[in-house]
């Protein structure tokens, strides 16, 4: 590991002022994807800016919304009373995600921004885009039975290993940062870049930008939410694909939808063609697996990994199934 | 040697007593308890969070020690598997060795520190991916409250079973 120096930030401002102007330098909050990424040379700060004592640790609802501290461990947000009523499809997630002692350290705002689990990323021996602009993609070739079938590009396949910014993106979750302009927010789903030709581009906000929280707005009256992980194990393993679904349903037709997929593409993807088939038409399941077509008409698999293709399909007729049966 | 600014002064709360010393700031949690402590019952197995081995107390919370960094727990509480018993063994130790819930013994620290953390996990009511609402703690649910532990040897049938007694279940 390449030596580094360690401050503790005072506040957001002295924060930011630290690391925005410093391409070397690193925010640390839980360190449960940066230690591991300094300990295996794929990340090389020369400093790490502590921002675990910052006041960004709080739930607290503003009027009829929730705003999450960027501080709050994944376990306390999966076991808060306020996530669990409201926003059951986020509580799931993070609970799906990880393990007991991760979720103890690992920070709301550090998991939107950690970083792809894609081998060839991982292994600072290997070529990689988005490792090493221009150095190549092996994985398009090689090790990509878990990698992207949607928004993908030549030039990276990777994905994004997330389950919490899965379900946020399907409660339309905004994003609260702060840079050397000072504070702003942005929609979750718009803070992700499109791969494109340049997969080490990940976020659309400037560098050295700080995640000082999430806020949720409210669900619509009668929604329903979930989520539903499948893995390649039981439990303490990745998504081969996720589904987060809210889904409301008036007479028999469907009034409100919002699906997030994850483990399919670089960031957290939202299926806005499976939506709009959906919105306004009946809640069958006939229609849920026409619509998840519709969605994964635009996949574009690879040698080993169509199998994503079909597994999404059922898996987001099978969330929407299960939440329009419930009653 | 590091350059000053590459090192740090820290202090901590270490097994109910305090410890100082200077670290390299590259120094995990988990290296600072086994090669500069000494308290080598911490286990290093994967070093990158996947197996459990490293499992330590932080203010009472189970983490993985090798991916906190020791001079980002400087102020902290930290209970290792030595700081467990007073003049008894701790319930959870002495469950394991009655069910003979291990085999070559390497994850067990790591398993018994997870242990307790869980069971106050349990004790604040906090879901898991198997049960949202009111919990039973059946051997679904240790398992899946358990699954940041790995046992190479494959004893989770007596390790479940110890833990069960101590938390009281059926």
């Amino acid at each position: 590991m390449r030596e580094f120096a360690y401050a503790r930030a005072r506040s957001v401002d002295a924060a930011v002022a630290l690391v925005a102007d410093n391409p070397e330098a690193r925010y640390l909050g839980g360190g449960t994807n940066l230690v591991d990424l300094m300990e295996l040379g794929v990340e090389r700060p020369e400093l790490l800016v502590d921002v675990t004592g910052l006041p960004l640790d709080d739930v607290t609802e503003d009027g009829a919304a929730l705003r999450v501290g960027a501080l709050v461990r994944n376990s306390d947000l999966a076991a808060h009373p306020l996530v669990r009523e409201r926003y059951p499809v986020l509580s799931q997630a993070l609970l799906a995600g990880a393990s007991g002692q991760l979720r103890n350290a690992a920070t709301t705002g550090g998991n939107l921004v950690q970083r792809t689990r894609c081998v060839y990323f991982t292994d600072a021996t290997k070529p990689c885009n988005k490792r090493m602009p221009g150095s190549g993609c092996p994985a398009i070739e090689g090790e990509h039975h878990n990698l992207a079938i949607l928004g993908a590009s030549d030039h990276c396949v990777a994905t994004h290993p997330s389950d919490l910014a899965v379900a946020l993106a399907a409660l339309d979750a905004r994003v609260d940062l702060q840079d050397l302009a000072g504070p702003h927010e942005i929609p979750l789903v718009d803070f992700y870049r499109p791969v494109g030709d340049r997969p080490d581009l990940e976020l659309t906000v400037q560098d050295g930008a700080l995640v000082t929280g999430v806020a949720l707005p409210p669900l619509p009256a009668g929604a329903r939410s979930a989520y539903r992980k499948v893995r390649e194990r039981a439990s303490y393993a990745f998504a081969i694909a996720s589904v987060a679904a809210v889904l409301v349903v008036e007479d028999g037709l469907v009034s409100d939808v919002r699906i997030g997929l994850g483990a399919v593409a670089s960031h957290p993807w939202r299926a806005r063609v499976a939506e709009r088939a959906l919105l306004g038409g009946p809640a069958t399941e006939a229609a849920f697996e026409a619509a998840a077509e519709a969605e994964l008409d635009s996949a574009t698999p690879l040698r080993d990994n169509a199998y994503k293709v079909p597994l999404v399909r059922d898996l987001v007729v099978a969330v929407l199934a299960g939440l329009a049966g419930e009653r | 040697m590091a350059g000053p600014e590459l090192a740090s002064t820290v202090r901590l709360m270490l097994n109910g007593a305090p410890v100082e010393l200077v670290v390299d700031n590259r120094t995990t949690l988990l290296d600072l308890l086994r090669d500069r402590l000494d308290l080598t019952g911490t286990k290093k197995g994967c070093d990158h969070g996947q197996c459990g081995a490293c499992t330590v107390l932080l203010d009472g919370r189970r983490v993985n020690s090798c991916l906190q960094l020791a001079v980002a727990v400087a102020g902290r509480e930290v209970t290792t598997v030595e700081g467990l018993a007073d003049d008894e063994p701790h319930p959870m130790q002495a469950a394991f060795v009655a069910h003979d819930a291990f085999q070559c013994g390497y994850c067990t620290p790591g398993q018994i520190c997870s242990a307790i953390g869980m069971l106050d996990e349990l004790a604040a009511s906090w879901p898991s991916a198997v049960s949202t609402g009111p919990v039973r703690l059946d051997d679904a649910e240790i398992r899946e409250r358990m699954a940041g532990n790995i046992c190479r040897c494959g004893a989770y049938p007596h390790i479940v079973a110890a833990i069960r007694e101590v938390a009281g279940g059926d």
